[in-house]
């Protein structure tokens, strides 16, 4: 898919030059922009690029101007190409086009696959194919170290409100590729659902995967330190959120540290 | 009466144990118990005694005092609009309760957060005595209800749209509905042992609600001291639903609803009104915690949305009544 959209894109246009500049709406566009862009086309990612706690490269992106996703300030860095997310704010999106700027959208890559081909679109956008093909082949190298043969057991993803992900998710496909089966396939949960707390104990996971807490209380996240959870398993492994948000090769240090 | 007490305490002990045995995780009766009280290997024991003993106890005691409290309260205040839920003292709990998640002074010690709930039901029950009082009329007491409850929501709503955390803004529907899903044992650690002073407290006063419903001065009389009485009721409702809310959020309805029910089985006498409405209202919220299960099962449908249903036409009829009655 992402091959094709990079193929019709070049051939669509095929005498233009690689972008100039760059501007990231998106926390995931932003890390694969930031992966594979050359020196200054790159002008400004999202605000949420610089945040430690969902940012697999916030120290870099500290080094970025940042934008927060409105149409205004986004028209006046006098963009030539803006790469928004799936979710990027509709509004903002459909008034850059009205603008004439040219604005492309990048789904979430939920899967391995699916990240390969966002490095691959990434890099056609940018006009660097060679960077995205060495980034792929970087994180193809990571893979094949990481020992996927052995099966370690069963875990539970759980996070506030009760929520966990199945196979089709990239949190799924990180304990996946961490040699885990995934309890939420018990249940025929394959996208990100409500799973009650008695069915995750009956699941008895040998190993449970919670989400990072944030600043402040929440009644939502009181969930995770059920006592019913503690009994459970003794061992449990708080998700490092920022390299489990986006589909980038940074699942690698997830799947490592599962490992 | 004997009678109506005996099946109240049945139909609570059947709720109590429906309500053990209803969840996702479907086990049959004979084993769902066997584990509960025998425990055992495996994740069952887990199950029962720290997901669904906790919810079950919490429904029993939650409810038990927003009756006896809704029962309460309408007795000094003669006046069957009296209910926590609707005169602002269950949401002057839960901005008690939100205010200490949210400054972090729960973190520091577990009783904060009852406590804190309980100082903001007492200063709501104490407004609306100090505003609506013994005399005062339907219209006083529900527009000071009105005032109280409005600023009490908007205080938690605004705090929790302060907070850092993404997840707080979402919980205003809990704190304005509330719900008794996934609590654990260390919250009915919490919560019952306040609740169960607050009931001895109420249940004292009794006897002097009862006088109260000759009249205040033949309540006088007889040597119901005024002042006591009311310090007594106000410091009893903060210790019931103070802690109860903090736990459960706002579960409205339930002390309207269930002494609204039991009077002509009483004989509108307060001394028997109010331990049968705590049973009627463990019975009511009860149910409605099984219902909530059963009707969506995957998500946490709030139980004020079931006590609501059933509680807001019986107050349409309620002000119907008194409208017409000429006590405005």
């Amino acid at each position: 898919m992402g091959w094709l959209a990079a193929l019709s894109l070049a051939v669509a246009t095929p005498l233009a030059a690689a972008p100039q500049r760059v501007v990231s709406m998106n926390l995931c566009a932003d890390q694969l922009a930031m992966l594979l862009a050359g020196d200054g086309q790159l002008i400004s990612v999202s605000d949420l690029a610089q945040d430690p706690r969902i940012s697999a490269m916030a120290e870099t992106a500290a080094g970025y101007p940042v934008n927060h996703g409105r149409a205004e300030e986004i028209y006046l860095l006098r963009p030539d190409l803006v790469i928004a997310g799936q979710f990027t704010s509709g509004p903002a999106v459909q008034m850059l086009r009205r603008l004439g700027i040219r604005v492309e959208i990048l789904p979430p890559a939920e899967s391995i696959a699916a990240i390969r081909q966002e490095i691959t679109r990434m890099g056609g956008l940018l006009g660097r194919e060679e960077a995205a093909a060495d980034l792929i082949a970087e994180f193809d190298r990571g893979l094949a170290s990481l020992g996927r043969d052995r099966r370690r057991g069963r875990a539970a993803l759980y996070y506030a409100n009760g929520m966990t992900s199945g196979r089709n998710t990239l949190a799924g496909t990180i304990l996946d590729a961490a040699g885990y089966e995934n309890i939420a396939g018990d249940y025929g949960i394959a996208m990100t659902a409500g799973l009650p707390l008695e069915l995750v104990v009956m699941a008895q996971p040998d190993r449970l995967i919670t989400g990072a807490k944030w600043p402040g209380q929440s009644r939502s996240e009181a969930i995770l330190d059920h006592p019913a959870l503690k009994k459970l398993t003794p061992e449990t492994a708080e998700v490092a959120d920022r390299d489990w948000v986006c589909g980038t090769p940074f699942i690698l240090r997830a799947i490592e540290a599962l490992q | 009466m004997r009678a109506l007490f005996a099946m109240l305490t049945m139909l609570v002990a059947v709720l109590f144990a429906m309500s053990l045995l209803t969840g996702p995780a479907g086990f049959g009766l004979f084993d769902g118990l066997r584990a509960l009280v025998l425990g055992g290997e495996g994740p069952m024991p887990i199950v029962m005694r720290e997901i669904r003993l906790p919810r079950a106890l919490l429904g029993l005691a939650v409810g038990a005092g927003l009756g006896l409290t809704g029962a309460a309260m309408q007795g000094y205040l003669r006046n069957p609009l009296a209910e926590p839920g609707l005169i602002g003292v269950s949401c002057m709990a839960a901005l008690g309760a939100v205010l200490a998640i949210q400054t972090g002074l729960s973190l520091g010690s577990a009783l904060a957060l009852p406590f804190s709930a309980l100082i903001g039901a007492a200063m709501g029950a104490a407004l609306l005595v100090a505003l609506a009082g013994p005399r005062g009329g339907s219209v006083t007491l529900i527009l000071a209800g009105i005032a109280i409850s409005a600023l009490a929501n908007a205080g938690t709503a605004l705090v929790l749209n302060l907070s850092p955390n993404p997840y707080a803004a979402n919980e205003i529907v809990f704190w304005l509905m509330g719900s008794l899903a996934d609590r654990s044992m260390l919250h009915v650690g919490l919560a019952l042992p306040p609740m169960a002073l607050g009931a001895m407290l109420i249940q004292g006063t009794c006897r002097d609600l009862d006088a109260l419903t000759l009249g205040e001065s033949a309540a006088a009389a007889m040597g119901v001291s005024p002042a006591t009485l009311r310090w007594r009721l106000v410091v009893g409702v903060a210790l019931i639903v103070g802690p109860a809310t903090a736990v459960a959020g706002v579960i409205g309805f339930v002390g309207l609803v269930v002494p609204h029910i039991l009077r002509p089985w009483v004989g509108a006498r307060p001394s028997a009104l109010v331990p049968a409405s705590a049973l009627g209202g463990a019975a009511l919220v009860l149910a409605a915690d099984i219902a909530v299960r059963l009707i969506l099962p995957g998500r946490d449908l709030k139980l004020g949305v079931l006590t609501a249903i059933v509680g807001a036409p019986l107050f349409l009829h309620l002000i119907w009544k008194t409208r017409s009655g000429g006590r405005m």
